[in-house]
């Protein structure tokens, strides 16, 4: 029991450091993990291993890349929110999710009576009037399961700076 | 941007995979080699195409705590509120959008506790009451951006 406390904490520890040394990302080289591990001070075999069990864990959604999507055309994209009912929404949020031009979608609470919206769903377009269409399409698929909709574009980048842990030190 | 970008970004959007040489475990589907991969997405990342290579991490999942938060700013404190908000490293996007609700941020600390202290504290400096919007259910999204 002891050991067992004993290395899981020694494996938070060592998920931390990977974080840390992972988070802006991997070197581009031909093995990137064996860079990391080396840094660390461990197996390239356990770093993989720790990894993939913080894949598997969900603490790591995904290892790849990330385009600048408006530097592939998408440049407009709009926070489009629906109003629907509580008891329906998982099966709403699913379908959402499942449409290629939504990237995000999310239940989040209402702040009634002034914010009745509570699910989110971030949609993409090459224009405004792309992305204006594409929810009008989901209003047209949801039907009467959407209360009410709204759709906020942004219209200024205040900052974009990340997600970052600090490091305790 | 060739076809062999485009697949580059279409493929390693979803997996980069985890093994001694992944670029040479990729050059075999892409039908390229390690070197021509490597170069490529170190190209992409310098001209910005690409903005990350690397595990994408669950702020969530790894223990802290993550909320998407909307003000009311009246416009013409916008530009001073803008700044007491950034001012917060927990502050990791902001975005004005076209609403009464007007100011979006999000904001990513590594405790719970962490993420109230900071709510009350960019209501104390700006005077304006912070609608936390935190996820309650995150729904699965399929595709990602296609090049």
């Amino acid at each position: 029991m002891n050991q067992e406390t004993e290395n899981n904490s020694d494996n938070d520890e060592l998920d931390r450091q990977i974080v840390l040394a992972t988070q802006s990302g991997l070197p581009v080289v031909a093995e990137p993990y064996r860079k990391i591990a080396e840094q660390l001070n461990i197996t390239t075999q356990l770093l993989m291993d720790r990894l993939n069990t913080m894949k598997q864990d969900n603490r790591i959604r995904r290892i790849g890349v990330v385009p600048n999507h408006y530097k592939l055309g998408y440049t407009a994209n709009g926070m489009s929110v629906w109003d629907v009912d509580d008891a329906i929404i998982n099966e709403v949020g699913e379908q959402l999710g499942k449409l290629d031009m939504v990237t995000h979608c999310y239940q989040r609470p209402r702040f009634l009576p002034e914010w009745s919206y509570n699910l989110f769903a971030m949609v993409h377009g090459h224009n405004r009037e792309e992305v204006l269409d594409k929810v009008e399409q989901i209003a047209i698929l949801l039907g009467d399961r959407a209360r009410k909709h709204d759709i906020l574009f942004s219209t200024k980048i205040l900052k974009k700076t990340g997600l970052r842990l600090k490091n305790k030190g | 941007m060739d076809q062999l970008d485009k697949d580059i970004i279409n493929t390693l959007q979803y997996d980069f995979p985890v093994c001694e040489h992944p670029f040479a475990e990729l050059a075999k589907t892409l039908n390229s080699t390690e070197d021509e991969l490597i170069n490529r997405v170190q190209a992409m990342l310098d001209s910005g195409l690409l903005t990350r290579f690397g595990p994408m991490y669950n702020a969530v999942n790894m223990g802290g705590a993550l909320s998407l938060c909307a003000m009311k700013v009246p416009e013409d404190q916008f530009d001073k509120v803008t700044e007491q908000v950034n001012a917060f490293a927990e502050v990791a996007h902001n975005y004005q959008r076209n609403h009464e609700m007007n100011m979006w941020f999000v904001l990513a600390t590594e405790t719970q506790q962490d993420l109230i202290n900071t709510l009350d504290a960019i209501e104390k400096n700006t005077g304006i009451s912070v609608y936390n919007m935190p996820k309650e259910k995150e729904f699965f999204v399929g595709l990602h951006f296609k090049a």
